[in-house]
Order: structure tokens, then sequence, then C-alpha cells
């Protein structure tokens, strides 16, 4: 086998993977484009009959999408950014320091990655009742941080152990303090490991279902995979496929804007954690 | 981290400069790792003890008069009934085959990956796609690609009217397949980190002896990246185990497709009998405590690398 020639099949084998990846998101956003007669038509195309964007506006009219859309937006973004905080000082601390309890802690967050949710979702749902925090936005944060933590852990202490630490000390040997030295030096040369790490730790809040349809009951909190369970058509005889599936769209659109734009720091992410930097 | 930098600061005299560094640096790891132990142990710990206790009750919210202690019987009535066991099937058929077929595919993916010349980044961000996808959407996009009445499945395959959601096997083989898609590209990612780890080297040197391309991959490339292929196994393993976005969306249940994480939501949430959910809540729990001590004790999977201690 001369390496031109495996060359090309390996080629052949990226066009495949790449129609793997997208042919169900043609499917999508066929369906998202039909209009809702060609779904019941008896004998379903995969292209529609004609585009509209019908489906679209219908489904920004409603408060259930639009509030969703709120909700998954702030909810996410709230998340992510306390999670990445809160990791990244606990990061700091692993990559950078030697105490007591580093090794607790990353077993810790072994243990929370492999934990089982659901097994939550019944406490959870009586103690939020309780303390007044069920179909609230705080109600989904507190879980979403708990189980996005370790994984923003993992990945920012990665990326820090590859940090240039003598600069830090080069700063303290100037006359800066600790907190200078970290708040000066090192948080510009971590920034990329930061960005990573939110960008995955928003997938994962983005993402969730469980915690999303058990904790919360109105749309005050609903975020938008919740609402999808939701979706009736535009009257009773009216399937509410289309609709479903230009919501998917809209949710998805920050998916991909997210890949586009950080594909080497995402892939960059989410093998660190598995294998030494 | 073996090196820590602390010679050549040496300004304070009288007292041993070191004691007091490891002292702070102890005190001050304490303080920067607090927020991420209180906000873990919170909503897990604390709610699984509450699970505990309220597994040995007879507890419905419909009902909060009616608390009473029941001691065992709330898993006695769970495991004798068929329902626990008809989850459990399917929990383990799901794990098992979509986890098989992840790491065949996603070995095949992290080589084409690995091989490729041309387009290697718009590869990645391709395979990225499904990864980031939210669960749920996946779920209804292969769900109306199946359907009778909207999908192009059947019409493709020439079965029209074949309700792949009406059979139990024919509904969890798709229920697996939009897992499957979701998931491969973060086990290849995983596989593929892996694999770049093996010494191109020995691969030449196996070449040079003469070992078939199928002989390298079984005798060099797949014992040396047996701790990166464990580890993946064991997360997606797990993870798998704890499926419930794509039964709810796809099937809700119906025809015997429920899974172990969603008995356990039907049970608390949509029953609100929380005493018996609870019970439910813990048996999950041990299971994947379960799998898990299989995977670190029997298969001696190395999570070193994941904990990243040295």
């Amino acid at each position: 086998m001369t390496s031109a020639k495996s060359g090309k099949w390996w080629t052949i084998g990226g066009i495949v993977i790449v129609l793997y990846s997208f042919f169900p998101l043609l499917w999508m956003a066929s369906l998202a484009f039909k209009p809702p007669s060609d779904i019941v038509s008896g004998s379903p195309q995969f292209w529609p009959t004609t585009f509209t964007l019908e489906n679209f506006a219908e489904i920004f009219s409603q408060t259930l999408f639009t509030r969703a859309l709120i909700n998954s937006l702030g909810i996410a973004i709230l998340a992510t950014t306390v999670s990445v905080i809160i990791a990244m000082f606990a990061a700091y601390a692993i990559a950078r320091l030697e105490f007591r309890g580093k090794t607790v802690l990353l077993s810790l967050a072994l243990g929370i990655a492999m934990f089982p949710q659901a097994a939550l979702v019944g406490p959870l749902f009586d103690m939020w009742r309780g303390l007044g925090i069920y179909d609230t936005w705080v109600g989904l944060i507190i879980p979403y941080l708990t189980f996005a933590l370790p994984l923003s852990i993992w990945t920012m202490s990665a990326f820090f152990r590859q940090i240039p630490w003598e600069m830090e000390h080069a700063a303290q040997v100037d006359g800066a303090t600790r907190w200078q030295a970290f708040r000066k030096v090192i948080v510009p040369l971590a920034a990329p490991g930061v960005v990573t790490t939110a960008i995955l730790t928003f997938f994962f809040c983005w993402n969730d279902f469980l915690f999303a349809i058990s904790l919360t009951s109105t749309d005050s909190a609903r975020t938008v995979p919740a609402a999808l369970a939701f979706f009736q058509g535009a009257s009773y005889f009216e399937s509410p496929v289309p609709y479903i599936m230009a919501a998917s769209v809209i949710v998805t659109i920050p998916v991909v804007i997210l890949v586009l734009i950080f594909q080497r720091r995402i892939v960059a992410g989410l093998t660190s954690g598995a294998v030494k930097g | 981290m073996t090196t820590v930098h602390s010679a050549p600061i040496q300004t304070e005299p009288g007292k041993p400069a070191a004691s007091v560094r490891v002292r702070g640096e102890r005190r001050l790891g304490l303080y920067l790792t607090l927020p991420s132990y209180v906000v873990m142990l919170l909503v897990t710990a604390y709610p699984l003890g509450y699970a505990l206790v309220l597994s040995l009750h007879n507890f419905r919210l419909t009902d909060p008069q009616g608390r009473s202690f029941v001691g065992l019987s709330n898993y006695v009535v769970i495991l004798s009934d068929p329902i626990w066991w008809n989850d459990f099937a399917t929990t383990l058929a799901i794990t098992v085959v979509t986890v098989a077929a992840e790491l065949l595919l996603g070995f095949w993916f992290a080589f084409v990956m690995l091989r490729i010349i041309r387009g290697r980044g718009p590869l990645r961000t391709a395979i990225l796609i499904p990864y980031g996808i939210v669960t749920v959407v996946s779920a209804f996009i292969w769900r109306y690609a199946f359907a009778v009445d909207s999908g192009f499945v059947n019409q493709w395959l020439n079965i029209s009217g074949f309700d792949w959601f009406g059979d139990r096997w024919s509904a969890i083989f798709v229920i697996c397949l939009s897992e499957i898609w979701k998931t491969t590209p973060f086990i290849s990612l995983l596989l593929l980190a892996g694999l770049v780890q093996v010494p191109e080297d020995i691969q030449e040197a196996a070449k040079v002896d003469g070992a078939t391309a199928w002989q390298r991959l079984w005798k060099v490339i797949l014992p040396n990246m047996k701790a990166a292929i464990m580890v993946a196994l064991l997360f997606r393993t797990l993870d798998a185990w704890r499926i419930f976005d794509n039964p709810y969306v796809m099937t809700n249940g119906a025809n015997n497709t429920e899974t172990i994480s969603f008995l356990a939501y039907r049970q608390n949430v949509t029953l609100v009998n929380l005493g018996m959910g609870s019970a439910v809540s813990v048996l999950l729990f041990l299971t994947v405590a379960v799998i898990a001590w299989i995977f670190i004790k029997v298969f001696k999977t190395d999570l070193s690398q994941v904990r990243g201690d040295q």
C-alpha cells in the first residue's frame, strides 16, 4: 500500500465522518423548513416541497419558546460563569500548591462525574419546594454548578499545569504580592484554558434535560430542552413536529457557532483531562 | 508537579522561610478549594443521605401526613417487582450495545482523524457538532426520522407502515442509534488522545520486523493505549447506564423501554412517591457504584491520569 493511495482512503473516511455528523442536522433543518402539511401528507419526503419560515415565526410568537430561550441562555451563562470562577480557584490550587486535600478534591470530582443524577431528582424536588427555589433559576443553577464543576476543575487544572509559573515567581521577586502575581501575570496566561473550560461547561448546562423537567413546572424557569416536550401544533389537528424542529435549529445555532470558532480549544479541552498534557 | 520552586526566595531572616511558606500554602489551598467542596457536596451528599432516609419510609407528597417508617420494605417491593428487572434489562442492553458500537466506531474515527492529511481541521469541527448538540434535540431528530408519519426511513427502506416505536427491541434500536450518534465523537477524541501517545518508532520497528497492520494494531497499538481505552470505557459505560433523555423523548418508557434513571424520575417526580422513588434512587446509586468498582478494582482502570496526580 503506497502512502498516497492510503492517504486517499483516509480522505474518503473523513468525508464519511463529515456526512455522519451533518446528515441528521440536514434532516432537522429540512423538517424545520417544511410546511406542516408536508408532514402528514402520508408520503413524507426527506426534503420539503416548499421552504417556509412560518415555523420559526410561529415559535417566536409563543412565550413557551421565547421564555424558555431566555431561561436557557440566562441559566446556562450564569451557571457557567460561577462554575468557572469556583473552578479557577480550585484549579490554581491544584496546579500550583502543595496541600492536603488535593487528592481528596480530585477524587471527589471523579465521584461526582460518575454520580447518577436521576438519583437526586426526588430529594432535590422535595428540598427545593421546602426552600422555595423550586421552579426558579437558582433551583437549576445550583445542581448545574455541582455537576459542571468536575469538568471545569479537570479541564482548567490541566491547562494551568502547562503555564510557565516561573513568571509568577519573577513577579513576586519584583515585589508583587501572591494575589497581584496571580491577577496580573497568571490570569492573562490562563485565559485560553478558562475560555475552553467555559465552553465545555456551557455545553453541559445547555444540554441538561433531567433537572430542567424535574425542578421546573412553569415557564418561569423551564429551559428549551424541557419546553420542547410541551410543544403543541398550531391547532389540535396539526403536528408539532415542524415547530419542535424549528426550536431545535435555534438551540443548535449557539453550539455550531462555538464549535466553528473554538474547534481547536474544545478538542484540547476534551482530551486534556484524559491524558497528561 | 514534581518540583516546587521554593529555593530562590529566602528573604525573611530569623524564621525558617520554608515552614511559613508551607503553612501559607496549605491555608491558601484550603481556602481556594473550599467553594468547590461545598458546592459539590451540598447537592450530592446531603440529598443522597436524605434519599437514604426517605427510602425507609412510606411517603407520598400527595399524602404528607401518612409518612411512616417501613424499614427495608420499599426495597423488597422494588426488587421483587418485574418492572425493576425489566428496566434493568433495558438499561443493560442499551449500555452494552451503545458502548460496544461506540468503541468500534470511535476507534475508526480516531484512526481517520490521526491519519488524514487534508482537511484535518474541518473534520474535527464536523465531529464536534454531534458532541455539542443537545441530547433532547438528537432524540427528536432520530425519532422523527423513524416515525411512521413524518419519517423518511420507512420510505427509504420500503417498509412503510412499520412502527419502530411499537416494539420493545426496535424502539431500543432507535434509542441506541441516537445515543451512539451523539456520543461516538467524544469517545473517538479520547481514543485519539491515547493513540497519539503510542510512540511512532515502536510502530515503525514492528513494521520493519514484518508485522502486518492487524498485528501492529493488536500487539503494539492497543496494549500501549490500554489506559486511555479503559478510561473512555468507564466514562461511557456509566454515562450510558444513566441514560434518560433519549427514552423519555422517543418512547416515554412505553413498550418496556423504561430505563433505571427513568424509573427513578417517574416514581419521584411524576408519581411524587418519594419513599419508593428514593429507594429506586439509592439502588440506582448502588448499581453505578458497583460498575465503577468493577472497572477500578477488577479491570484495574488507572484513573490517576484523570485525577491528574503524578
